[in-house]
């Protein structure tokens, strides 16, 4: 099957300069879940604004599902339904005003028993006669993916659909998503968490500083990236790494107060127990532990390392 | 075409101008109830008649022309800049609608607005003066195409401005003294011979004097005049917009 969305050489260079977007080329399937992970500025706003018509490319073509987003954007748009990353919207509007609005903005005949499902689906069914100005922040950003999906779009894009959203409120967008890749629609999402990208998608990009550094099935990638850190906060600082333990991956860090333990999650082993019995044996004491998952600026460094 | 869209646009920001119905009613009725008390029965009562007609029904034209040119473009204008402001506007620049299907949709409401509000200080004026009307059609045809070209000059100024001041800038440094400067108040021939010349170059007066012959059947300029170049400015307004809309300008970066 043809890829739903197939962007091709594209970049974009803002009015001051700045080049937001070196050339990306990806290919989005029918039906998956993507993630697009990145750190703050690393362009996944931009791409997303580009594909939507939000922001106007300096070169490259998007297609969505054949139709070119600029020569025959009207087929393109109406297949697009758009979470943006801020919470804007209307004050004074009711919750299903709003909703309704987004339907005939799409160019849908008004179906009130639509909107009223997506509603439901959100839990704004209750609010629904509720002006927005009245709703609490998380309500707000379950506003704003009802308005998305009033036109029964087959793409939608979700811009960080988690920030600054409690866990529950969070495991029910997870569900969402879920229900709505059942039903065919593919989902394109940005998050900043590892975590979020490996519970929902089915593909992952990583984007850093313009540049797509990998497109991956998550499981690969996950394979690539799990990396975790047992931190050890010992009872007396050590000079040195002894003999005995140099079989495991050891750092000493906070000048000898703790020991760093590197290991990966999706090993057979992690080795952990046998490292604990091994300091034991040792005469290594320790107060307290944590772990620590790799953060995502450690994965990009490693990653661009690893590219370069 | 997307006609849902026109309507959902259009119905929108009729929506926003019923929610706030009285003050958009009340304000204008006090006001031109304010300008007869002032300009017509006080000054009125020193000026007999212009052109064969009392000087209080004189200003009644020019009076509506006035509201109709400020309403229709601080209504537009309002209209969105506002989306632009607080980024609402993300929706309507991502949905499959044409920049016409968006200029319809926000212009004819700011429009509709303003003549109904021009409708109003009629109905308010003929409380006050004996007005006659020789030439409806035309008064209407008037009403909608100022209406009209005003709210799309009011629509590239909500577009243009990148903060409050600047919304309010141009009707405030532009727009009003063009209009009390327009023959509101006075017929051309009171003025001074340099004046009058300089009056020609004022696009309002052609409004006005053209509305204001669809009222009493004379007028200052003639009327083929004031309909060409009320047209003209509408023309030049939309090329305005097709240019704005096919460059992004101010919209999408
Ligand atoms: N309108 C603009 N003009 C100039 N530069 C811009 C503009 N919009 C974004 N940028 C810059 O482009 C880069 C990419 O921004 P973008 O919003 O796409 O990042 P992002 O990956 O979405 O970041 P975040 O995770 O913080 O949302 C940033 O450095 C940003 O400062
Ligand atoms: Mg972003």
């Amino acid at each position: 099957m043809p890829p739903i969305i197939q962007v091709s050489g594209l970049s974009k260079t803002y009015a001051t300069g700045f080049r937001a977007l070196k050339t990306i080329d990806l290919e989005i399937m029918r039906g998956e879940i993507f993630a697009l992970l990145g750190p703050n500025g690393a362009g996944k706003t931009t791409l997303i604004s580009i594909i939507c018509g939000l922001v106007n490319p300096t070169a490259g073509h998007v297609a969505v599902d054949g139709h070119d987003i600029v020569a025959d954007y009207r087929a393109a748009r109406s297949l697009i339904g758009l979470v943006p990353q801020e919470l804007t919207t209307d004050a004074f509007e009711t919750v299903f005003a709003t909703a309704s609005f987004s339907r005939g903005l799409f160019g849908k005949p008004a179906d009130p028993a639509h909107v009223e499902k997506v509603l439901r689906a959100l839990s704004l069914w209750e609010k629904r006669n509720s002006k927005i100005i009245t709703l609490s922040g998380g309500m707000k950003r379950r506003v704003l993916i009802a308005k998305a999906l009033a036109h029964e779009p087959s793409i939608l894009f979700l811009d960080e659909p988690t920030a600054g959203v409690d866990v529950e409120l969070r495991r029910d967008m997870w569900a969402l998503v879920r229900e709505l890749r059942a039903t065919g629609v593919t989902v394109i999402l940005t998050t900043h968490y590892i975590e979020e990208a490996e519970e929902m998608a089915d593909r992952v990009g990583v984007i850093s500083h313009g540049e797509l550094i990998l497109v991956e099935q998550k499981a690969e990638l996950m394979r690539k990236l799990g990396r975790k850190q047992l931190i050890l906060q010992l009872q007396a600082p050590l000079p040195a790494i002894p003999e005995s333990l140099s079989a495991y991956e050891l750092t000493l860090a906070a000048d000898g107060n703790e020991l760093v333990y590197t290991y990966d999650t999706q090993a057979e082993r992690t080795g952990i127990t046998m490292l604990l019995r091994a300091l034991s044996e040792a005469g290594i004491r320790f107060r307290d532990l944590r772990t620590r998952e790799s953060s995502l600026e450690e994965i990009f460094v490693s990653l661009v390392r690893e590219s370069a | 075409m997307n006609l849902y869209a026109i309507r959902a646009i259009y119905g929108f920001e009729m929506a926003r101008t019923f929610r706030t119905l009285l003050q958009s009613v009340v304000s204008p009725v006090i006001s031109t109830s304010l300008y007869f008390v002032v300009f017509g029965s006080a000054i009125g009562s020193r000026i007999a008649e212009v052109d064969g007609v009392s000087y209080g029904a004189f200003i009644v034209p020019g009076l509506i022309m006035l509201s109709l040119l400020t309403q229709s473009i601080s209504n537009a204008s309002f209209g969105i800049y506002f989306p632009k402001f607080t980024g609402t506007i993300y929706e309507v620049l991502s949905a499959p609608v044409s920049y016409w299907e968006i200029v319809v949709g926000y212009v004819g409401a700011a429009a509709t607005k303003s003549m109904m509000l021009g409708l109003i200080i009629l109905a308010t004026a003929s409380l006050f003066v004996p007005l006659r009307i020789e030439h409806p059609v035309w008064m209407f045809g008037f009403l909608v195409l100022t209406a009209a070209t005003f709210s799309l000059f009011g629509f590239i100024i909500g577009i243009w401005a990148d903060g409050f001041e600047k919304l309010q800038l141009v009707p405030l440094l532009i727009v009003t003294p063009l209009t009390f400067l327009g023959g509101s108040f006075y017929s051309i021939d009171m003025l001074p011979p340099l004046w009058r010349t300089l009056t020609f170059f004022n696009p309002v007066v052609y409004l006005v004097s053209g509305f204001r012959w669809s009222f009493y059947g004379s007028s200052d300029v003639g009327i083929e005049v004031s309909l060409a170049m009320t047209l003209v400015f509408l023309a030049v307004c939309l090329a305005l917009v097709a240019w704005i809309f096919r460059t992004g300008y101010r919209l999408k970066s």
